[in-house]
C-alpha cells in the first residue's frame, strides 16, 4: 500500500466578497505519496495556491480535512500547528519572503531556533545548509545584497534546515530568470532525492515538469487531471496539446 | 499511512533569543527605528515642556517678588490665581492627546509595515507569543529610549524658554520636586503608551492565519 504523507479530503474554500460567494476550491481530494515530487499546475485563479496554502497548514478550509502522516490538521491547536510548520513542512515562496533585516545566516538559523536549538547550535546547522546550497560565501549578507537566485537559495536552505518531510514551493521560479530558475529546480530535485523529501510545487513553469513524479491539474477549483510524469507529453508552449495560461 | 503520533506543543523560544531578535531588528532598521522614535520623542517632549513650564510658572508666582510679578504679568500669567489655570490645563490635556496620537501612529506604522514578516515567521514555526514578545521588547526599547530623550528635550526647552522670559529668577525658585514629578509622569505615560500602542496591533497580527498576514500589501 502506498505511503501517503498528505491527504486532502473534499477540500472547499469559499471567500465572501460582499453579497457574493467565490469558490476557490470545490471539493478537492488528493493523496500525496511520501518522497514524490508533485507539481500542481493550473492557470491563475484556478485555486492552486489556495490548495497549496491549505495543505501546508497556512490557511483553513471552509470544508473538508487535511491529514499529514494520518494526523488531522483540524484536531491540532495553534501551538501544535506551529510545531508542524516548524518540523514537518518547509515553505518556499515566489517572492522569497526573507526577513529583510536579517542576514542569510540569521534567516536560516531563526527557523532552527524555533525547533528548540540554542542560537549557536542553530548557526552551526544553518551554516552547513547554506554551504550545501552554495552560499557559504554569502552568510553575512542581508537579502538586499543578494541576487534573486541567491535569495531563493537562502529560502531553500531555510526550508531544509529543520529536515522537513514536505517542502511546499509556491511558484519558486516565478521571480527568477530562465537559467536561475533551472538551477533552483535542479537544486530542489537534488534535495528531494538526497533527503527523501516530498516536494509539492504550485507552478506555471513547464521546466518544473521535467523534475516532477506526478502532475496535478487544478481548474476552476477542482482537480481536472492527475498524471505521472511519463504520461505527460510536453511540447514547446503546450502540455498535452493545451496551451499554458 | 504511518501510525498517527501525537503532535507535541511547539517549543517556547527563550527571552534571551527574543531580545536578540528584537535588538537585531532595531539595529538593522536604525533609520526607520529613529523615525518611529522621533514620533515618540516629539509627543513626550511637548507634554514634558507643558508640565515643566507649568511647574516653573507656579514656583515663580509663589515667590511673590514684585520684579517677577511684573515679568509674569507681561507674559500674561494670572498671578492672583493659585494653582494651574484652566488654559494651562487645557494645553496640558491637548499635549497629552498629541503625544498619544503621535506614539500610537508611530507604533502602528512600525507593526503594519511588517505584517508580512510576521506571517513569514509563523510559517517557520513561530508561535503567537513569540511574535507578541518580540514586538513587546522592540517597542519597549524604542518607547523607553524615545520617551527618555523626549522628557530630556522637553525639560531643556522648558527651562530655556523660562530663562529667556524670567532670567535668573527661574533658578532662584526652581521647583525640583515638581519638575522631577513631571519628568516621571511623562516617562511613565510615554513608556506605557508606546508598549500598549504596539502590543495591540502585534497581537492582532499574530492571531492572523499566516496566509492572511502574508497577503497584506506592503
Amino acid at each position: 500500500m502506498a505511503d501517503v504523507i498528505l491527504k486532502a479530503q473534499n477540500l472547499s474554500k469559499v471567500y465572501t466578497m460582499g453579497a457574493e460567494k467565490v469558490y476557490a476550491l470545490k471539493g478537492v481530494s488528493l493523496d500525496i505519496i511520501r518522497g514524490d515530487y508533485v507539481s500542481i499546475m493550473g492557470p491563475s485563479g484556478s485555486g492552486k495556491s489556495t490548495f497549496f496554502n491549505i495543505v501546508g497548514g497556512l490557511d483553513k478550509p471552509t470544508e473538508g480535512e487535511v491529514f499529514m502522516d494520518g494526523q488531522r490538521f483540524g484536531d491540532l491547536n495553534s501551538s501544535q500547528m506551529a510545531w508542524v510548520r516548524c518540523h514537518k513542512v518547509g515553505y518556499i515562496f515566489q517572492s522569497f519572503n526573507l526577513i529583510p533585516s536579517m542576514t542569510a545566516l540569521e534567516n536560516v538559523s531563526i527557523a532552527r531556533i524555533f525547533s528548540g536549538l540554542t542560537p549557536s547550535e542553530a548557526r552551526k546547522d544553518a551554516t552547513a545548509v547554506l554551504e550545501q546550497v552554495g552560499l557559504g560565501h554569502r552568510l553575512h549578507h542581508i537579502p538586499a545584497e543578494l541576487s534573486g537566485g541567491q535569495q531563493q537559495r537562502v529560502a531553500i536552505a531555510r526550508a531544509l534546515v529543520n529536515r522537513p518531510e514536505v517542502i511546499l514551493a509556491d511558484e519558486p521560479t516565478g521571480n527568477l530568470d530562465l537559467r536561475t530558475g533551472e538551477e533552483i529546480i535542479n537544486l530542489l530535485g537534488k534535495m528531494q532525492k538526497e533527503m527523501n523529501i516530498t516536494v509539492i510545487t504550485a507552478t506555471h513553469d513547464m521546466k518544473m515538469l521535467s523534475a516532477s513524479d506526478v502532475v496535478v491539474w487544478i481548474q476552476d477549483g477542482q482537480v481536472a487531471r492527475i498524471a505521472n510524469r511519463d504520461e505527460v507529453k510536453i511540447e514547446v508552449g503546450t502540455i498535452d496539446g493545451n496551451t499554458l495560461a | 499511512m504511518n501510525a498517527t503520533k501525537a503532535i507535541p506543543l511547539q517549543t517556547k523560544v527563550p527571552w534571551m533569543v527574543v531580545f536578540s531578535v528584537s535588538w537585531g531588528s532595531l539595529r538593522r532598521r536604525i533609520f526607520r527605528s529613529l523615525i518611529t522614535m522621533i514620533g515618540v520623542v516629539l509627543g513626550i517632549a511637548f507634554l514634558t515642556y507643558m508640565l515643566v513650564n507649568d511647574s516653573i510658572i507656579r514656583a515663580l508666582v509663589a515667590m511673590k517678588d514684585n520684579a517677577v510679578n511684573v515679568l509674569l504679568q507681561k507674559a500674561g500669567v494670572d498671578i492672583l490665581q493659585s494653582g494651574t489655570d484652566t488654559m494651562m490645563l487645557l494645553l496640558i490635556g491637548l499635549s497629552l492627546l498629541t503625544c498619544l496620537v503621535g506614539i500610537v501612529n508611530a507604533m502602528l506604522m512600525s507593526v503594519a509595515e511588517r505584517i508580512k514578516e510576521i506571517g513569514t515567521l509563523k510559517c517557520l514555526g513561530a508561535e503567537d507569543s513569540f511574535i507578541v514578545r518580540t514586538y513587546f521588547v522592540e517597542s519597549s526599547l524604542q518607547g523607553v529610549l524615545g520617551t527618555a530623550c523626549g522628557a530630556l528635550a522637553g525639560l531643556l526647552v522648558g527651562i530655556a524658554v523660562n530663562v529667556v522670559g524670567y532670567g535668573g529668577f527661574v533658578f532662584h525658585a526652581f521647583p525640583w520636586l515638581a519638575v522631577a514629578r513631571a519628568e516621571l509622569l511623562a516617562f511613565l505615560i510615554g513608556s506605557i503608551m508606546s508598549v500598549m500602542a504596539s502590543i495591540a496591533p502585534a497581537y492582532w497580527a499574530a492571531r492572523k492565519q499566516p496566509v492572511d498576514a502574508m497577503r497584506v500589501e506592503e
